[in-house]
């Protein structure tokens, strides 16, 4: 019984390789078009805000239960998904700059970051993997949404960021 | 501001706008606090970790709930012992001692509480939660009058503490936070002529005869409703481990109460026992509020909660230790620290594998238990549903209880969540309304009924991550038959309408 539970629900922390297997990573091409919404919600949760929330109609959802799927060529990477879901499971990846990546992620504590300055990197499992640079920050409902700009190979790593000052 | 105060003052998604200062008495001495905290709230503020010495051994006792559930926050309070505190809000030059033991209880009633008053109104909802204030504003918006009775001194329940943004939809208050959502459904509450809202107000129980008795500060009421709907919420499971009654240890929702009602810091390091939606989001919450979580214990081995909110809560380096759980709990009036320990398959503590928790908070976030008392004195017909908490009235799908025209909705019916609720207290309402109204008025209350019944059961607790509670849910629903059944095999000895 215990193989039939997947490993993110025992750790509380979703692999690169479990999100790609559960469709939800856009491919490679897209991401190097420019920022494109990966939502990180691999569960059945009552819940479409994101659906709502988005202008560019790229977040499907049949029922309410369903997970919410991107159509990588509608998504334009506005954010708006990042700001407004509630399991702030929603981020931005721009892989459009060589050698540079952006990742745009809800940030809710403070300090609030400052655009320019250079915080921690943060993975899923709360690993410092480096520094990076905030290139913006815009609010909505106290929800800050923020993009850093992270080497290119931890695109898929980082998940949230510490300021500390 | 003293070393000792426990107030944030600055909070990522919180403003606490605090009242003017007043000054009250605690064991004789003057303390400083903000017009609209708890006694509760304010003493814990200041640094005082004691509310009371326990009636047989002496032990120190402090808040624990903080909602009004538990009698862990008791004090004398002008005279007056055993006083929840937590729901009690701070007056000038009030006194407030310790309580130890068992103070005698004085015999003469608080000035005006002789008198008697018959409220009017068509439809009285116990309990200002999410569901009851739902309930309340289906029914004021269809011209039914309403008395809405709350124990606590402002409306919202339990989504006063919600600082995260509700899952949902876009007409569910989906993507609003929880104290957000209480705001704007308490003001639009307050539009309504017809609604007349009794806080600091117990519904003490149901008479023959179909009275509701109200206890309130000023006087007493009685009132004779066409329908009655409970919402009476619920409160926090306790844990059995030695020292868990020690000041710090405290239900998780206790320790929302003070960071994101009141902006008090619960404590400096947290440990967390409990991986459901609740553990998962005091301890995100708990790091908002600057204070350090050491761990999440959660004795299965799996999550309890959603994966997003325990991916919130570990990006953030929050260990989540799944197949432990807490073995004691240590400090003399106050915890200075914990024992945790790894089980096995069959939750036997596995020997060896103890850790000591540098922490001076415990936050129980097991699962919570419906209050069901006012069902319990009506003598409705009740089924003991772990899946749901514990022991539920049995009800029709449109929320009635055997006790004729007694409604049950919300986290009383069965612990869900605050989303749930809402849509519960509309179904209660709405079948009310179905009943009280007349013509093609009661004909479009029945249909909306019917379409929230359909989002409830067939969308909503579709999910597999739901079936546990979406199972207690059908094993406490009856049908209409089943209910008059019910009704005859155990005759209700009291009916309202």
């Amino acid at each position: 019984m215990v193989s039939e539970i997947p490993s993110y629900r025992r750790s509380g922390v979703i692999s690169v390789e479990e999100l790609r297997r559960l469709g939800l990573l856009p491919p490679e091409d897209r991401l190097r078009k420019g920022p494109v919404a990966i939502l990180e919600c691999p569960e059945m949760i009552p819940c479409n805000i994101c659906v709502s929330a988005c202008p560019s109609g790229a977040i499907r959802m049949d029922r309410i239960i369903d997970v919410p799927r991107v159509d990588w060529d509608k998504c334009v990477g506005c954010g708006n998904c990042v700001a407004i879901c509630p399991g702030l499971a929603a981020f931005v990846v721009d892989l459009s700059k060589p050698g540079k990546a952006y990742v745009t992620l809800p940030h809710e504590l403070l300090p609030r970051p400052r655009e320019g300055e250079e915080v921690t990197l943060l993975s899923r499992d709360g690993r410092e993997v480096g520094k990076g640079r905030v290139v913006r920050v815009w609010e909505r409902n106290r929800t800050l949404v923020v993009t850093v700009e992270v080497p290119e190979e931890l695109a898929m790593e980082v998940r949230a960021i510490w300021v500390r000052r | 501001m003293p070393p000792s105060d426990r107030r944030i003052w600055e909070h990522p998604i919180l403003t606490f706008k605090r009242g003017r200062k007043i000054r009250f008495l605690f064991e004789g001495r003057e303390v400083e606090a903000y017009e609209g905290e708890s006694v509760a709230a304010a003493l814990y503020a200041i640094g005082i970790d004691v509310f009371s010495y326990s009636a047989k051994l002496g032990r120190p006792r402090g808040p624990f709930c903080m909602i009004g559930k538990c009698s862990s926050c008791f004090m004398i309070v002008d005279g007056i012992p055993n006083t929840r505190t937590c729901i009690e809000p701070v007056r000038e030059g009030m006194r407030v001692e310790r309580q130890r033991g068992l103070p005698p209880v004085p015999n003469v009633p608080p000035p005006g509480a002789e008198e008697e008053e018959v409220l009017e109104a068509d439809v009285a909802i116990v309990g200002g939660g999410p569901a009851g204030l739902a309930a309340a504003l289906e029914l004021a918006k269809r011209g039914i009058s309403v008395a809405l009775i709350q124990d606590h001194f402002k409306l919202g329940g339990q989504l006063v503490k919600q600082t995260h943004k509700f899952f949902g939809s876009k007409d569910l208050f989906g993507g609003l936070r929880g104290f957000q959502i209480a705001e704007e459904m308490a003001s639009k509450l307050a539009s309504f002529p017809n609604a007349r809202v009794l806080l600091q107000s117990f519904a003490y129980g149901v008479f023959r005869g179909g009275w509701l008795g109200v206890a309130s500060r000023s006087k007493l009421y009685r009132v004779k409703p066409r329908a009655l709907i409970v919402a009476s919420g619920a409160s926090e499971q306790y844990l059995a481990f030695p020292g868990n009654d020690l000041p710090g240890v405290m239900g998780a929702g206790g320790a929302q109460t003070l960071m994101n009602e009141y902006g008090i810091k619960p404590g400096e390091r947290a440990l967390v026992v409990g991986s459901g939606n609740v553990g998962l989001i005091v301890s995100y919450q708990l790091l908002q509020a600057g204070v350090e979580v050491r761990a999440v214990l959660e004795i299965m081995p799996q999550i309890g909660g959603w994966f997003v909110h325990a991916a919130k809560v570990r990006r953030y380096g929050i260990p989540i230790l799944t197949r432990h759980t807490i073995k004691a709990v240590w400090g003399s009036e106050r915890v200075e620290g914990a024992t945790i320990t790894e089980v096995d398959e069959r939750f036997n503590p596995i020997p060896g594998s103890e850790r000591d928790v540098d922490c001076d908070l415990v936050l129980i976030a097991i699962g919570l238990q419906p209050d069901t008392r006012l069902f319990a004195q009506a003598r409705a017909v009740m089924r003991w549903i772990p899946e749901v908490g514990g022991p539920v009235p049995l009800r029709t799908r449109y929320l009635e209880t055997t006790v004729p025209n007694m409604f049950v909705a919300g986290d009383s019916s069965g612990i869900e969540e605050a989303t749930t609720a809402i849509i519960e207290g509309r179904i209660a309402a709405l079948s009310v309304a179905s009943r009280l109204l007349e013509g093609s008025r009661a004909a479009r209350a029945e249909e909306e009924a019917e379409k929230l019944l359909r989002f409830l059961w067939d969308e909503y607790r579709a999910s597999p991550l739901l079936s546990r509670a979406r199972r207690g849910k059908e094993l406490a629903t009856v049908s209409v038959e089943e209910l008059e059944e019910l009704r005859r095999r155990f005759p209700p000895e009291v009916s309202f309408g």
